[in-house]
């Protein structure tokens, strides 16, 4: 039986208590905040361990990151990029193909603060409907972006890109860059549900192409303890890379959650009463179902 | 192929949807891009106040490199530069400085270039003097107290490049008659655009101002050739032999080119004197009666 809207998550927190049920959301909020503590104390405190943002960093004087999409942007407006640039790259590239690649949006992007902050509203108002969007507008919007590269010959998508936009705010000064949060925030919240990060967001398109591959994953590992509750397909920014993994058993998919637009946010492990899904290597994949160790004690 | 009528008719529906919401999709984003294309064109046209880092290339060239992270503002130690910011007239995100507000100090390590990751300030640029972030001109020859016949020379004396990309030129005082003009002259080819003469004009608006190089700068034909330089070049005349004048004259004589003419030997104590004058006046006067 599917949970209603504002019973959500409520059965998780009974049965493993208020931390255990949002433990990945906490530290994921801890990641993004203390992400843009680092670039802040350097001009608030004078402590300056990390420098730049998030299109490129030096941190500790040592370690070069640059974003990569933005290097890739650059190229196709025919710029080589010096060494540093491309170390800090292929350092991030390495990161992401192992994470998986929409980390950066789950984990890093101050945006998502803000599209969860909506969705968040969507759910406490019952805001239903809106616009339709195609959840693949956002790999037109990332051909269009290295389009418009090569034929402007300059970064063109970095001028309305709110993604470096919000965070280059926060770090750098707000400035009347509070209109673009404020826009995506009422886009998401009223327009069109999660429509910026999943549907739009050529960032994540990006990154999501980058860890296709990627060894880090969701795994439905006890899906046969499913109880149809729906909990997880409600708060999964992506709800529908969670239905093979979880509802595939018969037609041989395996538990892995594969899909490369998974964030690996963990809210459907969060959520789960059951504790249906865990983080995962993705060779951890199981078609044939392995009777878990709950069913092993029960089965005679 | 077994397909009832109803299925088919669902499977031509459902296509249909497919390819309206592709339409819907690429029409989107190709309006997207058209908006975008034309605000990359406008801005491309950075303002002239507008001052980009040293080691930046022509505008065009630097918004294909700069990747708006900001670490040549970080390493600029004296909060010189800064970010575009939502809203303001250059390209969003991008490093810049303005001249009156805050000018470059030229730091000898150059430290803003080497923090640029990405070389859109050239790293090839080690000696700051070599930096052109732009070119001073004295745009108001009006108002400069200069051309008053007032002694000022502000921004002679605080440029970082002494007495090579701006010196002082002596005119006469056309208005007193008897007094000298020091008008300050800027050389392109000493000036580095750090705006410290812009900062430091004592108008309420400075008459000397930093553009840009395509703003501030002519440019000759490329066919033009100065003669006298390319004759220095070259190390003699191009177009015809370079020729002495040269006259055979009679032992002794000397030949005057700016006008004397043939100059006699004299005899006795006015061969001991060169020049035909005398300086004293009074040789002069008194010549008729030797």
């Amino acid at each position: 039986m599917a949970t209603p809207v504002e019973q959500l998550g409520r059965e998780a927190v009974q049965v493993k208590g208020w931390i255990r049920a949002h433990k990945w959301l906490v530290l994921r909020r801890i990641s993004q905040l203390s992400i843009l503590a680092l670039f802040l104390i350097g001009p608030l405190y004078g402590v300056w361990l990390v420098k730049g943002n998030l299109a490129s960093s030096l941190t500790l004087d040592v370690l070069p990151l640059t974003d990569p999409y933005v290097l890739l942007q650059s190229l196709f407006a025919g710029h080589i990029m010096e060494n540093e640039a491309i170390i800090g790259a292929l350092i991030v590239i390495a990161f992401y193909m192992l994470v998986g690649g929409r980390v950066y949006c789950s984990w890093v992007c101050p945006v998502n603060i803000i599209t969860d902050a909506a969705e968040w509203l969507r759910l406490k108002m019952g805001i239903k409907g809106g616009t339709q969007l195609s959840r693949n507008a956002r790999y037109w919007i990332l051909g269009l972006s290295l389009a418009l590269a090569t034929a402007t010959g300059t970064i063109a998508w970095e001028l309305i890109n709110p993604v470096s936009m919000v965070q280059r705010a926060i770090i750098f000064g707000v400035g009347f860059a509070w209109v673009v949060m404020l826009s995506i925030f009422l886009l998401d919240a009223f327009i069109s549900r999660r429509a910026w990060c999943g549907h739009l967001c050529p960032v994540g398109a990006f990154y999501g192409l980058l860890g296709k591959f990627s060894l880090i994953r969701v795994n439905a590992v006890a899906r046969n303890k499913c109880d149809d509750c729906m909990e997880c397909f409600v708060v999964c920014p992506e709800s529908r890379v969670i239905k093979p993994a979880l509802k595939g058993e018969e037609k041989n998919i395996g538990s892995m959650i594969m899909s490369s637009d998974c964030t690996n946010c963990g809210r459907c492990i969060d959520v789960c009463a059951k504790d249906v899904f865990k983080f995962d290597l993705r060779f951890n994949n199981q078609i044939n179902e392995l009777k878990t160790s709950h069913q092993r004690e029960v089965l005679p | 192929m077994t397909v009832s009528p109803h299925s088919k008719e669902l499977g031509q529906q459902s296509r249909r949807k497919f390819l309206a919401n592709i339409a819907r999709t690429a029409g989107g984003v190709a309006m997207l891009g058209l908006g975008l294309s034309m605000y990359t064109r406008q801005s491309l046209s950075l303002p002239a106040q507008a001052i980009r880092p040293p080691g930046a290339g022509a505008e065009e060239d630097f918004l294909a490199a700069c990747i708006r992270c900001g670490l040549c503002v970080r390493d600029c130690p004296y909060d010189t530069l800064k970010l575009a910011n939502v809203a303001e007239d250059v390209a969003l995100g991008t490093p810049y400085f303005e001249a009156r507000k805050v000018p470059c100090e030229m730091c000898d390590d150059i430290p803003c270039v080497k923090a640029c990751p990405t070389g859109a300030l050239d790293h090839e640029l080690t000696n700051i003097d070599e930096a052109r972030m732009g070119l001073a001109v004295l745009v108001d020859q009006e108002e400069c107290i200069a051309f008053q016949g007032l002694r000022c020379e502000v921004c002679y004396n605080v440029c970082p490049v002494r007495d090579k990309a701006i010196t002082i030129n002596r005119q006469h005082n056309e208005r007193t008659g008897k007094h000298a003009l020091f008008i300050p002259v800027v050389h392109s080819n000493a000036c580095t655009g750090c705006g410290k003469c812009e900062r430091a004009c004592i108008l309420e608006e400075a008459a000397i101002k930093v553009f840009p190089l395509k703003l501030a700068k002519g440019e000759i034909g490329k066919h033009y050739r100065l003669g006298w330089e390319e004759k220095q070049k070259a190390g003699g005349s191009l177009v015809t032999p370079d020729q002495q004048h040269q006259y055979t004259l009679p032992e002794g004589t000397r030949y005057d080119f700016e006008g004397e003419g043939l100059i006699q030997p004299r005899n006795g104590s006015q061969q001991e004197n060169d020049t035909p004058f005398s300086s004293n006046p009074l040789d002069r006067l008194n010549k008729g009666f030797k």
